[in-house]
């Protein structure tokens, strides 16, 4: 496979999680804002603009948070570079870049999930709408990975596609996790306490994971388990834990491939180890946010040796 | 307006009876609920964009990816009628690849005295670098798509000779795929050669010519410009059917004298490239200096037998307009018999005595610069106004040996679908050929584009153009 072909299928994969990222980042904000009254509904969405990395850029723009400026600017606006709708062209414009080496399957999936979109954010996106678009984008990662998953030959360019879905994927997690650790426990002390059950519920949300958690913790919500639960339950497919190990998997399958080991590699066995020592204990004695950046800072090292490793770039 | 030519219809004979070759597909059709059948007019378009079989055009807002029309009613030919062409083609095809190989090396022709020096002096797309070296297999023209047009029942003419790297083949294999998933009965009542070995006989075709530096199985590459590039939907589509990588200039380096192609493993030579890049885009250390499409060093590779390019280097020279005027006598030269297709009659503007008789009959020519293509910078003097003829006049007095001319042709019409039924159009014909050391093959049917706009003449899809099926039918 080429190398700029692995770079491809790797960015179009990192790329089509973060659309789903920040589109769940999206309904769980409106979700809150709209149990809210207009005050509160403002915090909100500025904690998700704040959560989306886009604060600085919105704030040129706009002074004050209201609801259809925050998420229309986090889907279509043009100034917003990072905006969900420009996210997926990269998504299509590297699926055509690699067409010739990932299913029509896949191709098609992307393909019309990318009209559809265009389609629906062609203008201005009304609240009545915004459930729908945010639906369909998440809906568009369910049919591109499920294309995937029952069309592609596992071969290295599937390796290459999954190892970027769960870079991205564990990214995401861990920069909505420090965010909001910052926002919701204004000091150490309140770990453990029931603050606002409502924040820590949008969290979940956004990660998809509330109902895998009230399931497993039998309704419980509070602070140190829902941390446990994103960052150590490797049950959960958008844990910190699930995404590492999706990642090592992955890279050990191109290893394979490749009949040799690289910088990756290596980069892996520390994090592994790391990753098999770590205790809830621990992560909080040493402080989240620490921990999370060092998270956050190893997924920028991976991706930098799997680019070098595997020749991405001339 | 000067008189109404007599025009041919394929499907209809002038009393309205449904001529042999579409006998079968109009029982068919007469069965069809009209309501139903637009419907799936509609599907159609649909189903195109959806696979993203699209074209980008330049020059609009955004670069934007447009679908070029498609026309549900296949364009039939005769299994006899198609034999005849294919030996008319082939013999076409023969004598380029022979007059490719004789004008880079002895030029017997012009010593013949069979056709002028300037043919290749004033031609824009010889290589002085491809003198004296013959490329693998001896293969020139790997890939042509010969247009052909029809004014009568036995009267086809070559139009032009695509002998640099004719595009097109995707829709003539996607055009059939779509009518197969909408028609699926169809088939069964109707024999239809089939077009899906192209991509295999293009892939062996081309593995055929590996050069002399490859050992093993010959590793085949498309190299294309790019996403941004107008036919990139082909290029993938091509190295997609055939299982070959698609390349940019950017994948590939000259490394220990072999073009070699950035892998996940490290570089890995490549034996035969189908380049979908212009000549002077090949090589920067050869051609245009500022190319970021190419290889650096590519032609001292090529010429050392490291790797074969498909098509040559220098085949350009054979799309000049002014060459084609000598396709006759360049027919005659290499195969010692007279060419089976006709050329449409054309005026050499470099000649006096032709350029006054153009200059006096321009309102019912067209007149082509020599190296334009896809009906850019013509002249269609029945359908121009006067202004514009007298625009055109002053640019052919000004340099007279840029044009050629010839007369407005009453090009056959097939049927189209419309809303209110069944509208004949005026159509060409794109044959696709492959040419290997092993021969010539020719797939059966090819692309057929149609000028949607009633009584329009021009045919190309940057000019409100679209597409159809091509039917050739089974012996």
């Amino acid at each position: 496979m080429l190398g700029r072909t692995a770079n491809g299928i790797f960015w179009m994969f990192r790329y089509l999680e973060r659309a789903e990222n920040t589109a769940r980042l999206l309904d769980a904000g409106l979700r809150m804002a709209l149990t809210r009254d207009n005050t509160k509904a403002e915090d909100e969405w500025r904690s998700v603009i704040k959560t989306s990395g886009q604060q600085a850029a919105f704030e040129t723009k706009y002074d004050t948070y209201e609801g259809s400026n925050v998420w229309n600017f986090i889907l279509r606006d043009k100034e917003n570079s990072a905006n969900i709708l420009s996210t997926f062209e990269l998504v299509r414009t590297n699926a055509r870049m690699v067409r010739s080496s990932i299913s029509s399957e896949v191709w098609e999936a992307i393909n019309e999930s990318w009209m559809n979109l265009k389609d629906q954010m062609k203008r201005p996106v009304a609240q009545g709408n915004l459930g729908k678009v945010v639906h369909d984008v998440r809906q568009a990662g369910m049919q591109v990975h499920g294309a995937m998953s029952g069309s592609m030959l596992r071969d290295a360019g599937f390796h290459f596609g999954r190892a970027g879905t769960f870079l991205e994927r564990g990214d995401s997690v861990a920069r909505i996790l420090d965010i909001k650790y910052y926002l919701l426990l204004p000091s150490p002390s309140y770990v453990g306490s029931s603050l606002d059950t409502g924040q820590w519920d949008n969290v979940l949300r956004s990660v998809s994971g509330d109902r895998a958690y009230r399931w497993l913790n039998a309704g419980q919500i509070d602070a140190r388990g829902i941390v446990e639960f994103l960052v150590l339950d490797d049950r959960f497919p958008r844990s910190l834990a699930y995404c590492h190990s999706a990642l090592r998997e992955n890279l050990a399958a191109l290893a394979r491939i490749h009949h040799q080991e690289g910088q990756c590699d290596t980069l892996m066995r520390e994090a592994d180890k790391d990753m098999n020592e770590l205790t809830i204990e621990a992560v909080f004695e040493n402080g989240l946010h620490e921990f999370l950046r060092g998270f956050i800072n190893r997924n920028s090292s991976f991706a930098a040796a799997i680019a070098d490793d595997y020749r991405f770039i001339a | 307006m000067g008189d109404t030519p007599i025009r041919f219809d394929e499907m209809f004979a002038a009393d309205d009876n449904v001529r042999p070759a579409y006998e079968g597909y109009s029982d068919w059709y007469d069965e069809q609920d009209p309501k139903w059948l637009r419907r799936k007019h509609g599907e159609a378009e649909n189903s195109f964009r959806k696979t993203g079989i699209t074209f980008n055009v330049y020059g609009e807002d955004e670069a934007e990816e447009r679908l070029i029309p498609f026309d549900m009613v296949p364009r039939i030919i005769g299994a006899a009628e198609w034999r005849k062409l294919t030996r008319g083609i082939e013999q076409r095809v023969s004598a380029l690849n022979s007059f490719m190989y004789d004008l880079y090396h002895r030029q017997e022709i012009i010593r013949a005295g069979r056709v002028p020096e300037r043919l290749f002096r004033n031609n824009a797309a010889w290589l002085q670098q491809m003198v004296g070296f013959t490329p693998p297999g001896g293969v020139y023209t790997h890939i042509v798509g010969i247009d052909l047009v029809r004014t009568g029942p036995n009267d086809w003419f070559v139009l032009e000779d695509n002998a640099r790297t004719p595009s097109g083949v995707s829709y003539m294999l996607e055009n059939r795929e779509t009518m197969m998933a909408m028609f699926p009965e169809l088939f069964s009542d109707v024999q239809v050669e089939p077009v899906s070995n192209y991509p295999r006989s293009l892939a062996k075709s081309l593995a055929a010519c590996a050069p002399a530096a490859c050992n093993g199985k010959p590793n085949v590459a498309v190299l294309t410009p790019g996403i941004y590039n107008s036919a990139y939907f082909e290029h993938a589509f091509l190295a997609d059917q055939m299982g070959a990588e698609l390349v940019e200039g950017s994948d590939l380096r000259v490394v220990d004298g072999r073009v070699q192609m950035r892998t996940t493993r490290g570089f890995q030579p490549v034996d035969v490239i189908y380049r979908r890049i212009d000549d002077e885009f090949l090589d920067p250390l050869t051609f245009n200096p500022d190319s970021m499409l190419g290889v650096p060093g590519i032609m001292d590779v090529y010429r050392s037998g490291g790797v074969t390019i498909a098509n040559a280097p220098g085949t350009g020279v054979c799309d000049d307009k002014a060459v084609y005027s000598y396709m006759p006598e360049i027919v005659e030269f290499y195969t010692g018999e007279k060419p089976l297709l006709p050329n449409v009659q054309t005026w050499r503007c470099a000649d006096d005595d032709s350029l006054a008789h153009v200059l006096d009959n321009l309102e019912e020519l067209v007149v082509k610069e020599v190296h334009g293509s896809g009906g850019y910078g013509m002249l269609i003097g029945p359908t121009s106004s006067k202004k514009e003829i007298a625009e055109f006049r002053k640019k052919l007095q000004k340099s007279p040996s840029n044009y050629i001319a010839q007369p407005t042709l009453a090009l056959s019409t097939t049927p189209i679908f419309t809303r209110k039924g069944l509208a004949p159009r005026h159509v060409d014909l794109r044959p696709y050929v492959l040419v290997s050391p092993d021969g010539v093959t020719i797939t059966p049917g090819g692309l057929t584009r149609v000028a949607l706009k009633e009584g329009s003449l021009v045919v190309n899809s940057s000019q409100g153009g679209g597409t159809k099926d091509t039917w050739v039918l089974a012996e």
